[in-house]
């Protein structure tokens, strides 16, 4: 028989996506549709109460923002929040509870090397990102809009 | 002696005396659990972390074999031992309590094979006459360290496979030290392949080709066919992986489906567990080879298989660089004297 | 009946953010961390050129929870902080707005692996 092996790269990546199965689309868009909403709609309860509460309204959005993230690091310390994530996918990673998620995960994670090393140097494996492109790109572009209503 | 291309036969067909295994909960709950000697109720197994786990898992798992096998560790030569941790450290940590030399090896869920392989040299070359091959993985502490922590909350590919945590460890003998008729014939060390696969959730597919021309060139080497075998078993393709490696005999007129079994779909209930396109690791082959497929060939419902444990050979760096999969696969022949 | 209408409105526009992102991670195998960056950087982009504004007009928390929110509250708050206090705003404005959500995504972080650890089902 014939030893090698007569595919080409391109011929073998069209082969896996014919017999790859496919992520059920419908079902993971459903869920998160439906628990990203829900979420949107539990930080919009907790906003109502505190507004409700005479706390005026840019206060009463970061005390939602921080609840959230109370929430989500809450959950994710007594291990839900993984268990969430699984069928929700995106529903439950991209509200604040999410980012939440992915500071408190690896913190968990890697308290096996140390509070340094370990907790300290972890903390944002993952949503690190998030701050360093969210920070540099509002700079960024708070620098444009400092130019063209400040300066021309 | 090398015979062909890329096979070694074996003058003295060194014996696969015992074997020993050891899982985790998980594992338990599937379809092989009666099979496995030992198990774990906690991932932690009484240690602080999954690594501590781990190690603790494998050191527990050779003395297993030892007791198994009657013997001490003064009788063994050398142990090969393999997992996927960086710098190999579970097995480094789990053998340091032993007497005995050590060589550590590293094929990612290859390992197994590659260390029965080496095991079988040794004594071919009559340089050792008892020496063990082990290797291990651990569900949590590969996670960590080649994917995402445990606790985040995401989604995993339907072609992703997942790590077995467990030991398998297997003694290889001199006949004339011990025998008990289940032998080591033929090996043929693999090469690596690489089709660009890029996709680390989709490793059956990247280490498909290594497997096909594993066992291509070890039938023409030896000028057997896939009839000669009962059964070809694979470590690790999961069910993705196995459907590519039809693909591939397909496209050579052969049909293999029939003969071929694959470890890391054997070891999970696909439909129950959740674990995807089945299981892998290091663990996988070697826990699932020492309990079920060694029972099967001690009780010869099963005389002549074709071992082929698979590695991905690439890790988060080579990912996040761009670079694609590449795939390794070493087969060995084990017989039945009948 | 206008607070029914206001969590419905809510609900669709966190959803549909959602939707956008699973759409993406299913579609294109970008990996959780991609997206997050993704729809923060988006949030600040849309926020500048006046789009995102609308849309929290409009979903409100459906709009400011998702991390695009994350990004609009850090360009909201660089405006607010370039209008007040000129150019020291660029770099001021951002984390301030913001630096509620980050200090209690590091304590909670902290405080969580005190008392937790990781494990399987």
């Amino acid at each position: 028989m014939n030893t090698n092996l007569n595919i080409s790269n391109s011929e073998y990546d069209n082969l896996i996506s014919q017999k790859a199965q496919k992520s059920p689309i419908l079902k993971n868009i459903l869920l998160a549709f439906l628990v990203g909403g829900l979420i949107c709609v539990l930080g919009q309860f907790i906003n109502n109460k505190l507004m409700g509460f005479g706390i005026d309204k840019e206060s009463a959005s970061a005390f939602t923002s921080i609840i959230l993230i109370f929430i989500g690091a809450f959950l994710t310390s007594v291990n839900l929040y993984s268990r969430i994530g699984k069928f929700a996918g995106a529903g439950s990673t991209i509200p604040i509870t999410g980012f939440s998620n992915s500071v408190v995960a690896p913190a968990i994670e890697f308290k096996s090397e140390g509070y340094v090393l370990g907790i300290g140097a972890n903390m944002f494996k993952i949503a690190g990102p998030v701050l360093v492109y969210g920070i540099t790109s509002t700079v960024i572009l708070g620098f444009v809009y400092y130019l063209f209503h400040f300066v021309f | 002696m090398k015979i062909g291309k890329q096979t070694i036969k074996l003058e003295s067909k060194p014996c696969i005396y015992s074997t020993s295994s050891i899982v985790g909960p998980k594992e338990m709950q599937g379809p092989l659990a009666q099979y496995f000697d030992l198990h774990i109720k906690d991932v932690y197994f009484e240690e602080k972390s999954f690594e501590k786990a781990e190690s603790k898992m494998l050191e527990t798992c050779i003395n297993n074999l030892l007791i198994k096998s009657g013997i001490t560790q003064n009788d063994v030569d050398i142990i090969f031992s393999g997992d996927l941790l960086n710098q190999c450290i579970s097995s480094g940590f789990a053998i340091r309590n032993f007497d005995v030399p050590f060589l550590g090896l590293y094929g990612a869920c290859s390992t197994f094979c590659e260390g029965l392989l080496l095991s079988s040299i040794v004594i071919e070359a009559n340089v050792a006459k008892q020496v063990i091959a082990s290797a291990s993985s651990h569900f949590c502490s590969a996670e960590r360290q080649f994917r995402m922590p445990l606790e985040h909350g995401n989604q995993k590919s339907p072609l992703a496979q997942s790590t077995v945590t467990g030991s398998g460890a297997a003694l290889i003998t001199n006949r004339e030290v011990a025998d008990n008729g289940i032998h080591i014939t033929y090996v043929t060390p693999g090469k690596i392949i690489d089709l660009g696969v890029t996709d680390m959730s989709n490793m059956g597919a990247a280490m498909a080709p290594a497997v096909f021309s594993t066992i291509s060139n070890h039938l023409t080497d030896t000028g057997r066919t896939i009839d000669y075998y009962d059964y070809i078993i694979t470590g690790d393709l999961g069910i993705h992986g196995s459907d590519m490696l039809y693909e591939l005999f397909k496209k050579e007129g052969i049909d293999i489906s029939k003969k071929h079994k694959d470890c890391g779909v054997l070891i999970y209930d696909e439909e129950n567990q959740d674990v995807n396109s089945g299981g892998s690791g290091c663990g996988c082959v070697a826990s699932v080879f020492s309990s079920y497929i060694f029972n099967e060939l001690k009780a010869k419902n099963i005389n002549k298989i074709l071992l082929i444990a698979t590695g991905a050979l690439m890790s988060p760096v080579s990912s996040s660089q761009g670079e694609s999969i590449p795939g390794i696969a070493h087969a060995i022949a084990i017989e039945n004297e009948v | 009946m206008d607070i029914i209408l206001t969590y419905g409105k809510v609900f669709l526009t966190g959803g549909l953010i959602c939707t956008i992102g699973q759409v993406l991670i299913d579609k294109t195998k970008l990996s959780p961390a991609r997206i997050l960056t993704l729809f923060v950087t988006l949030g600040v982009i849309f926020t500048f050129l006046g789009i995102y504004e609308p849309i929290v007009e409009f979903g409100k928390c459906g709009a400011t929870v998702p991390i695009s929110g994350f990004g609009y509250s850090l360009f909201k708050g660089t405006v607010k902080a370039i209008n007040e206090k000129g150019i020291l705003g660029i770099f001021t404005g951002g984390v301030t707005a913001t630096a509620g959500g980050i200090a209690a995504a590091v304590v909670f972080g902290f405080l969580a692996s005190l008392f937790s650890k990781p494990t399987i089902k």
